[in-house]
């Protein structure tokens, strides 16, 4: 029995028609690091929720240690002895580390469940994993990292001899990455499997044993790790050379744009989330804005946007405060916003391409004449951008929801861009999109620049933050810490150190942030 | 103003207050039990009129206010499990499939009550049973006190305990983790093998099996016979009750019995010779006067955070 | 057309004939003579004029209840307010009827225009209260519809009540008031044509204006839309009292278009079918159209089923329960569906 796992031939077909995985097949042998690459929507989530009985495969099989299973729900899974770690933390956040942890298998005492005994349980457990987290503690309040701990003791807790990690470095600072990477180093001395998902190549040199490639749905091949260098893994990933450098002219700024003075929020857990921040974002530059996720981005955009509405301090765009604009009134002006979560605000999923392009100026003479609107335009409308942005549909009538993540990006760039907006504000603007998809966008991002637009780009991607930024300030529990202007050599090691708060700027140069 | 006053300050009207508060504790743990799962369970009412249908016709049939229970209590889960199963499996709109379930009761049970008892009002023709009263011993004799608490439908102190029961359920269980969980993330509780539908099916029908003790009541403890929509609303005040207290079920069973004052109130002045028509509606504006000042103050608190 | 829209139709299909082989199901179970009684529920409906003018007479009221709730829908709110506004309307445009003297035309034409500020003005409480502070108008809604009925029943008993009539009924609507009958030997009226004007105007309005746009997007992402620009509590203000004018238009249409008196002493059910049948309509104005005929039919057949063997007409809600059951089941047939699509991509 050479392997402890083997999928072969894995097809999957989603109910919009998507197949996100053709004759896939994927192996493990016991106590291995194994890394499965690929582009965003490449398929690897896919092959594991597959293999973590999240869904079932339309076609294919698994044998595990030689027994041909077929898990109908992650339970089985469970059972079978495979625990993941998902990108996006299943955790209660209500609940303690503990009642998380051991939710599903609660130690019981008649009709109740024995706490003390799952406190007691957990402790031991992680002083055998060498992985400390506070049992007690509720877990709303914990760091990022914490949390993927506790996701690491769920998956142990119930057993698991092979362990998925879905990008679990995609949220950390690059000094809690080497924590993990040691955790995990531990877990595969103890004779754990250990499948790694990631799209970061040095990471997957450094820590894997073999390397599956997938592209495009299907697999390229499996490799040894120290057979292949990076440039070859590169090369497999993308299938063929493809540039995706982009040209960047020294930036020429001109008016302040975005003024950002003194603005602090408190939340309503009470939680100050930003404090004293202040910047300033000229035309024809691109501000950057670095930083593990939490640290008051999000809040920071919000007011912007007038999502939240900001009390303590000012922010004005185009010279204009925000206190004294609607949503309308903001959207009145040329400005765009790429937002976050593109499924969550960024579009109306069950209707056409053609209804959520023109969401942003539904009410101008161009599409509106006497209240109604003229569909004729708004058709030829879509159709260009559909053109433009190379979006992948079946026409401008396709709803929505029915594209793949980088499609329907692609949608929502094209309408907050194509308007030739003076402000723009990209929020994690490739954050799940494929190569392709992110190329164009960071192209359109750069466009917009040139022509004089001012960007204010928000990224947890470091690669991205330091590919596209003119000047870049580096976010942490709410500050501006560290602000350079300029990017040149600047690293992911050299940022990761004021993204953790343990190295901070002076006063002087943050304050330089606001482009006086 | 004297006749209001001699009829509030009255041990009778206390004790109306716990018996018209009955069935708006049930309805409303019903409602934190499925609102805490994510299965916000609208169809209260619906529920709880079929189950007082069941309760009259079969207590009647088998000579048994026992068997009433137990069918009021049949039917009950089995509306619950229809509704489940439409959105659980199916993935009917949880608000479209209560109201179907609500729709069914409202014409259903008049559809079988003309069929068994040749009326579309009520069945006084016909001879079904109700639930004991209860007398607690050395409570009972204790004057003021005494003639309000004790007396009551055996339905009132369950109803009581209901609210016990679910704050432990919620609490201290092992389920109750589960219906927390699936409530606040379902996907968390599938990532341990926690099966959510399932779940929810069974808070689903946690709420039925309550929903049915609260219509058992209503045709077999407050009146004795059934009438066409005698629910009249109350799942609907139970929800109210429920968004007012916040999910947690001594909230919820504080707020309950503040709009079960007022359905006592309704009743009691009803014998002054106030228009009837209006009086009839005190519950209702109580409700929606509670849920309006309960929102706009949610609203501010919102809002000065 | 679209694999997903062919199914929407082929899912509303195969729920109508559940209903309908539902019915047949209660009336063999229940009927004395079930093959008969069959064959009226289906076919005696069409066998006469004045039959196939009730249906037509039945669809109107129907029309304007899916039309209020299609657009409620729409806007993904769930108020069932357009059961109350139809009994309070109807008292409201009935008071106007009783006791001015006004000429024809613009008689019945003043009935309708109070009809419909009454609905907007009782749609201001739920929806202010959902618009600006988040409260549940399924709930507010519901509380409106009982405290409606008792005020309505209050200026019934107290100010419109005809005390030579033993039943509880208003005073007699003055001629000029009524409005007029287009089909003879039918009762049908007047206000069926304005019902399809509606249809088609709220079609104009949902899916062709700015404002249709926006509640289109509010109902389908308020998130979305308020990152967009709009303002989604006007939106929400704007929906209910559209619903609100249309549900009060269709208390008093029904009113002095089919009844001679105010004769309403419970909620008519107007609410709830409405919810149903912009169901059944896919929230479309025009397939609302169509949906009512689909339900005032099974209306009507039931009726005769009743008269002749003693069913109780209640059979339909049970009916309606299964249509929206089976309908909002999103996953009803999908097994089909999704072998379909497989096969495609291959």
């Amino acid at each position: 029995m050479e392997y402890i796992l083997e999928m072969k031939n894995i097809s999957k077909i989603y109910g919009n028609g998507i197949a996100a995985n053709r004759d896939v097949n994927f192996n493990l042998k016991k106590g291995e690091i194994h890394a499965l690459v690929g582009e965003n929507g490449a398929g690897k989530s896919t092959l594991m929720k597959i293999l973590f009985g999240m869904e079932p495969p339309s076609q294919g099989e698994i044998i595990l240690k030689g027994e041909p299973v077929r898990f109908s729900s992650s339970k089985d899974a469970i059972a079978h002895g495979i625990g993941m770690v998902h990108q996006h933390f299943m955790l209660v956040e209500s609940f303690t580390a503990a009642q998380n942890i051991i939710l599903g298998m609660e130690p019981k005492k008649g009709a109740f469940v024995n706490e003390a005994e799952a406190v007691r349980f957990i402790k031991d457990l992680s002083k055998k994993y060498n992985l400390e987290v506070d049992a007690e503690a509720v877990t709303r309040t914990l760091p990022v990292g914490v949390k993927q701990k506790i996701e690491i003791l769920k998956a142990l807790a119930r057993g698991a001899e092979i362990l998925i990690l879905d990008e679990p470095t995609a949220v950390l600072a690059p000094q809690e990455t080497d924590i993990l990477f040691e955790e995990l180093i531990h877990l595969k001395e103890q004779g754990h499997t250990i499948v790694f998902i990631s799209h970061k190549i040095p990471e997957i040199k450094k820590i894997s044993d073999r390397i599956t490639v997938m592209r495009s749905s299907r697999t390229v091949g499996c490799y040894e790790t120290k057979d292949v260098s990076e440039k070859e893994i590169s090369n497999l990933i993308m299938g063929c050379e493809m540039d995706t450098s982009i040209e960047k002219s020294s930036p020429k700024p001109g008016d302040i744009k975005i003024r950002v003075s003194g603005v602090s929020y408190t939340d309503k857990n009470k939680v100050k989330v930003l404090k004293d921040v202040s910047f300033g974002v000229r035309s024809g530059m691109i501000f950057g804005i670095a930083g593990v996720q939490g640290n008051g981005q999000v809040e920071l955009v919000d007011l912007m946007t007038k999502r939240r509405s900001l009390r303590e301090g000012d922010i004005l765009l185009g010279g204009k405060s925000v206190k004294d604009m609607s949503v309308r009134d903001i959207r009145k002006m040329q400005f765009g916003y790429i937002p976050e979560d593109r499924i969550e605000q960024g579009m109306a999923a069950h209707e056409s391409i053609g209804e959520n392009i023109i969401s942003n100026r539904y009410d101008t003479k161009e599409f509106c004449k006497n209240g109604l609107l003229d569909y004729k335009e708004i058709k030829k409308f879509a159709e260009e951008n559909i053109r433009e942005y190379e979006i992948r549909c079946s026409g401008s009538d396709q709803n929505v929801g029915m594209l793949s993540g980088g499609n329907m990006q692609k949608v929502v760039v094209g309408r907050e861009c194509s308007h030739e907006p003076e402000i723009l504000i990209a929020e994690q603007p490739t954050r799940g999109v494929d190569i392709g998809a992110a190329y164009i966008i960071h192209k359109k991002i750069m466009e917009l620049r040139d022509e004089g637009c001012a960007v204010l780009l928000v990224s947890a991607d470091l690669n991205e933050a330091l590919k596209l930024s003119d000047v870049l300030a580096v976010m942490y529990d709410g500050e501006i810490v560290a602000y350079f202007d300029n990017t040149e050599g600047l690293n992911e090691e050299k940022l990761g150190l004021y993204m953790l708060g343990l190295d901070r700027h002076d006063k002087e140069t943050v304050r330089r942030a606001e482009n006086e | 103003m004297k006749a209001f006053t001699d009829l509030i300050f009255t041990t009778d009207f206390f004790y109306s207050i716990l018996r018209v508060t009955t069935p708006l504790l049930f309805a409303s743990m019903a409602a934190v039990v499925s609102d805490v799962a994510g299965v916000p369970n609208i169809a209260l009412e619906g529920i709880m009129l079929i189950a007082a249908f069941a309760g009259m016709f079969f207590s009647y049939l088998f000579e048994s206010a026992l068997a009433g229970l137990f069918f009021a209590l049949f039917f009950a889960v089995l509306a619950a499990g229809v509704l489940a199963f439409f959105t659980l499996y199916y993935k009917t709109n949880i608000i479209l499939g209560g109201i179907a379930i609500n729709s069914l009761a409202s014409g259903g049970t008049i559809f079988f009550l003309y069929l068994v008892a040749h009326d579309k009002g009520t069945s006084v023709s016909l001879a079904s049973k109700v639930l004991p009263n209860v007398n607690i011993p050395f409570i009972e004799s204790i004057p003021i006190i005494g003639p309000v608490i004790s007396g009551h439908n055996v339905l009132t102190y369950l109803a009581v305990a209901s609210v016990v029961f679910t704050y432990l359920l919620l609490k201290r269980t092992a389920l109750g983790w589960h219906i927390r969980a699936v409530g606040e993330k379902p996907d968390a509780a599938d990532s341990v093998g926690i099966s959510v539908t399932k779940t929810q099916a069974i808070a689903l029908i946690i709420s039925g099996v309550m929903c049915g003790f609260g219509g058992a009541f209503m045709s077999m403890g407050y009146v004795s016979w059934f009438s066409r929509d005698m629910v009249s609303g109350r799942g609907w005040i139970a929800l109210a009750a429920e968004a007012m207290g916040r999910q947690h079920p001594l909230g919820t069973a504080a707020t309950s019995l503040l709009f079960g004052v007022a359905d006592a109130l309704s009743n009691a002045v009803a014998t002054l010779g106030w228009p009837s028509d209006l009086v009839k509606t005190i519950p209702y504006c109580a409700t929606l006067l509670g849920l309006a000042i309960f929102s706009i103050r949610a609203y501010k608190r919102a809002k000065a955070a | 057309m679209s694999r997903e829209r062919s199914f929407t139709i082929i899912r509303t299909a195969v729920s109508m004939a559940v209903a309908v082989l539902v019915a047949f199901l209660i009336i063999v179970l229940v009927s004395d003579q079930p093959l008969e009684s069959i064959k009226i529920f289906l076919l005696r409906p069409f066998s006469t004029k004045r039959y196939i003018g009730n249906i037509v007479e039945t669809a109107v009221p129907l029309i304007f209840s899916g039309l209020a709730m299609a657009i409620m829908f729409k806007a993904n709110l769930f108020n069932l307010g357009a059961e109350g506004i139809y009994f309070i309307a109807g008292i409201t445009g009935s008071m106007v009827a009783i006791w001015p003297k006004l000429p024809p035309v613009v008689f019945p034409f003043l009935c309708i225009l109070v009809g419909a500020a009454t609905g907007m003005a009782v749609m201001v409480i739920p929806g202010v209260l959902k618009a600006k502070y988040g409260a549940s108008e399924l709930v507010t809604s519901l509380m409106m519809n009982n405290i409606l009925l008792g005020v309505g029943l209050y200026i019934l008993n107290n100010v419109m009540r005809d005390p030579d009539v033993a039943s509880l009924v208003s005073y007699k609507y003055r001629t000029n008031s009524l409005l007029a009958n287009i089909v003879p030997g039918t009762r049908i009226h007047v206000g069926f044509i304005i019902a399809i004007v509606f249809a088609v105007l709220v079609y104009i309005f949902l899916f062709k204006s700015k404002w249709g746009y926006e509640i289109r997007m509010v109902g389908d992402n308020g998130t979305f839309a308020s990152y967009s620009g709009i303002n989604v509590a006007k939106v929400i203000l704007t929906v209910h009292l559209a619903a609100g004018a249309i549900a009060g238009m269709g208390g008093i249409i029904e009113c002095i278009g089919m009844h001679k008196r105010f004769e309403w002493s419970a909620l008519p059910g107007y609410g709830f079918d409405g919810a149903m049948i912009a169901m059944l309509a896919g929230n479309n104005p025009i397939g609302v159209i169509g949906a009512a005929f689909f339900v005032s039919w099974l209306r009507v057949g039931a009726d005769l089923v009743n008269r002749s063997s003693d069913i109780p007409t209640e059979m339909i809600s049970i009916l309606q329960s299964i249509i929206i059951l089976l309908i909002s089941a999103e996953r009803f047939l999908h097994k089909y569906k999704q072998s379909w699509i497989e096969k495609e991509v291959k």
